[in-house]
């Protein structure tokens, strides 16, 4: 990616291309690493500039310097005692974690269904899911809201698990169906042969084959889940149900009257590990997840 | 063990299309049965069906006198060896081999005893636990077999099972599964498209086309009498070398020579109501050098002179190839239906007479040289119908033994019986083309 649009001069640029990355002049390389360097400072400065934050103490947040002057871990162990920040934690770990098991489940077969079989509405069934995939979330706040209300649902787990199941389908249907795709149908009709019922060729034998792709799906939904605001402010009103995210704008101040600017902070940093964390340790999975089907191989 | 019966067995598929078109085969217990055709014939949609992995959507299907048309495949107590083997990647060899037993909730100690019986038949003791990833081709497709035969079913379904592996392999193979089968005894249909594996393994081999069986009978019979046109180009290799003949005025008129008629096959075309126009087939081997033929036995053939285009020395014998260019062109559907399948055909096809020489032939490459056909045992087709109309006369079976007194110069002597060759279902007519 780096050498392939590097335009400094003609000649060095065929060779580079065609050499593809690895061997890159001198002068390229110095180009691209300024170019990176710009581009991950401008990404990365306000999360920098959130931790920072997250370890001053209240009267210095204002101070424009960038290492804070005093280290406090005070704002962490601020929000880890308030249940205003530690309940919607605990909210946002399991409505996440029921609404991806759900939805991947749903989606596991959804997908199967869509990658083996021919039935009348196929094509309409993927219409709509990428349809409910499309839509704007804020169009559907308003009636979610009334709906949920009236079936008081609102407020609650599932209140926020039904909607996320709804949205993380269509994610999981993709995602499932391009890696059902890649297993020979040959196998299931082998199992078939050996005696299996389609429950269990399902189980024993295409499941195993797609449990990386169940798990790519999976992270992708939970991480969808977990980022999740506009729902999440909307279809709460206490702790009950508020999941982090949603929760930072409750925050209070050490005192009735400090601006919480620095256990916001403190709650950013924390509800980003989690992310920073799936995302180096499944890189590669999550790729393969966005990508599957697109190339084949 | 158990026989397998279809009976007027149609399959259509939802769009409409007709894959396989009211065939009958009776398949008797412990045979070996071969379905050949090229692709798209139906034989793999056939043994989908008799599998259970397609519906059957007439007729009926009886496997050890019981109709099994709506039973799950699981329930047909038949096993199947894939042409890709699908062996479960997430499972070692022992539990590949073992998955079915394990499904049938079999006690641990027998599937031990039992996959470790067919390892060993298999020459796979040493590779139980590793994974098919990590096998040869041959080891792979062995697996697939042993996957068969723990379960002892009452009969295999083999689709392809040799084509992934390189030629060298498959002809081991191939004496492998001819050699297994026998040992186990069991009845065992087999789907190729190779008409060489369909002629060495079966015991009877049905010849498939557009959904229809052609032709059933040994591989003998098949290369001996061919019910038509389909038959006779798909079966044997190099294949038939077939000329448009014209019959005017008690003679037939061949691009390698004119003949005059002998009343058996006058007869033979009149009760056929042949048109004037034919198809003979001569078999390569059915070529000599002319310098070789003693004289009594010209009289029996057409001698000409042909240029030879390529000459091929196979060690035993010599094949040369001659151009066609004095013959038009052959028409037939069944013929542009083999021409196009060739590319599994050991020869170009349509292009090229091909004939069978003996080693001592001063034929060159280039040169013309004097060939000889024997015409004794030729066969004669109506090109509309495709049918072999040699073998629509009474005393058929002297067809087989070469003596078919068609249009020789000397009459034979008339043959034994009056035995004529069953005539199947679905037999020869040359139908519109419909494709699977």
């Amino acid at each position: 990616m780096t050498a392939v649009s590097a335009p400094p001069t003609t000649a060095t640029t065929k060779t580079a291309t065609r050499r593809t990355g690895t061997t890159t002049t001198g002068r390229q390389k110095v180009t691209w690493g300024a170019i990176n360097f710009v581009v991950v400072a401008l990404a990365l400065i306000p999360v920098l500039w959130m931790i920072s934050l997250s370890f001053k103490t209240p009267s210095a947040v204002l101070d424009p310097s960038f290492v804070p002057a005093q280290w406090t871990w005070g704002n962490y162990t601020q929000i880890l005692q308030t249940s205003t920040f530690v309940r919607p934690l605990i909210n946002s770990i399991g409505i996440g974690l029921i609404a991806t098991f759900i939805s991947v489940v749903l989606a596991s077969m959804a997908a199967y269904a869509v990658a083996r079989l021919r039935f009348p509405g196929k094509s309409l069934l993927i219409g709509m899911s990428l349809l409910i995939a499309m839509f704007p979330i804020i169009a559907l706040v308003t009636p979610l809201f009334a709906i949920e209300r009236a079936l008081g649902l609102f407020n609650t787990w599932p209140g926020l698990i039904i909607p996320y199941v709804a949205f993380g389908l269509p994610l999981g249907i993709y995602t499932l169906s391009a890696f059902f795709r890649e297993i020979p149908w040959e196998l299931e009709k082998a199992a078939k042969m050996d005696g299996a019922t389609p429950f269990q060729a399902f189980t024993k034998v295409i499941a195993p084959l797609a449990a990386p792709g169940m798990v790519t799906t999976a992270i992708l939904v939970f991480l969808a889940c977990w980022n999740e605001f506009l729902l999440a402010i909307s279809l709460t009103s206490t702790t009950a149900a508020r999941t982090a995210p949603a929760s930072l704008a409750y925050l209070s101040g050490s005192s009735q009257f400090t601006i919480p600017t620095g256990p916001i902070a403190a709650a950013a940093v924390v509800i980003t590990i989690p992310i920073i964390f799936f995302v180096l340790f499944f890189q590669r999975r999550i790729v393969a997840g966005l990508t599957s089907g697109a190339v084949k191989g | 063990m158990a026989d397998i019966v279809l009976d007027q067995v149609t399959k259509r598929f939802p769009d409409g299309a007709l894959a396989v078109d009211n065939i009958s085969l009776d398949i008797a217990d412990g045979e070996f049965v071969i379905l050949v055709g090229p692709s798209g014939c139906g034989k793999s949609t056939t043994l989908n069906m008799i599998a259970g992995l397609e519906d059957i959507s007439e007729g009926e299907l009886r496997i050890g006198g019981k109709v099994v048309n709506n039973k799950a495949p699981k329930d047909r107590d038949i096993a199947m060896v894939f042409q890709s083997y699908a062996l479960y990647p997430h499972m070692t060899v022992r539990e590949n081999m073992g998955f079915a037993l394990k499904l049938a909730k079999t006690p641990k100690s027998v599937i031990d005893e039992k996959v470790s019986e067919a390892a060993r038949v298999l020459d796979l003791t040493q590779h139980l636990d590793r994974r098919p990833a990590n096998l040869s081709g041959g080891q792979r497709q062995r697996v697939a077999m042993g996957r068969a035969i723990v379960r002892d079913p009452a009969a295999f379904l083999m689709d392809e099972p040799l084509s992934n592996l390189d030629a060298k392999l498959r002809v081991q193979m191939r004496t492998e599964v001819s050699r297994l089968q026998r040992r186990l005894g069991t009845t065992t249909v087999y789907v190729t498209h190779d008409q060489t594996e369909a002629m060495t393994l079966g015991d009877r081999v049905a010849v498939m086309r557009n959904g229809m069986i052609q032709q059933v009978g040994s591989p003998q019979q098949l290369y001996d009498r061919p019910d038509n046109l389909f038959v006779a180009g798909f079966i044997g290799s190099p294949a038939m070398n077939f000329l448009p003949s014209v019959v005017d005025n008690n003679t037939l008129h061949t691009p390698l020579g004119d003949v005059p008629l002998t009343g058996r096959l006058q007869r033979a075309l009149e009760r056929a109501k042949a048109p004037r126009d034919l198809i003979i087939g001569i078999r390569p081997e059915d070529f000599q050098d002319a310098a070789l033929v003693a004289a009594d036995e010209q009289s029996n053939g057409i001698t000409f002179r042909a240029n030879i285009d390529v000459l091929e020395s196979m060690g035993s014998d010599v094949y040369v190839y001659f151009s066609k260019d004095f013959v038009n062109e052959v028409k037939s559907a069944e013929l542009q239906e083999l021409a196009e399948d060739s590319g599994s055909a050991d020869t170009g096809g349509g292009d090229a007479m091909v004939a069978r020489l003996d080693t001592v032939t001063q034929a060159a490459e280039g040169r013309d040289s004097e060939l000889w056909a024997d015409l004794r045992s030729m066969h004669v087709f109506n090109p509309v119908t495709g049918k072999n109309i040699t073998l629509d006369e009474g005393d058929g079976r002297a067809a087989s033994t070469g003596g078919q007194g068609a249009s020789t110069a000397t009459d034979t002597a008339p043959g034994a019986g009056s035995g004529r060759v069953p005539a199947d279902p679905g037999t020869g007519s040359s139908g519109t083309p419909r494709r699977g």
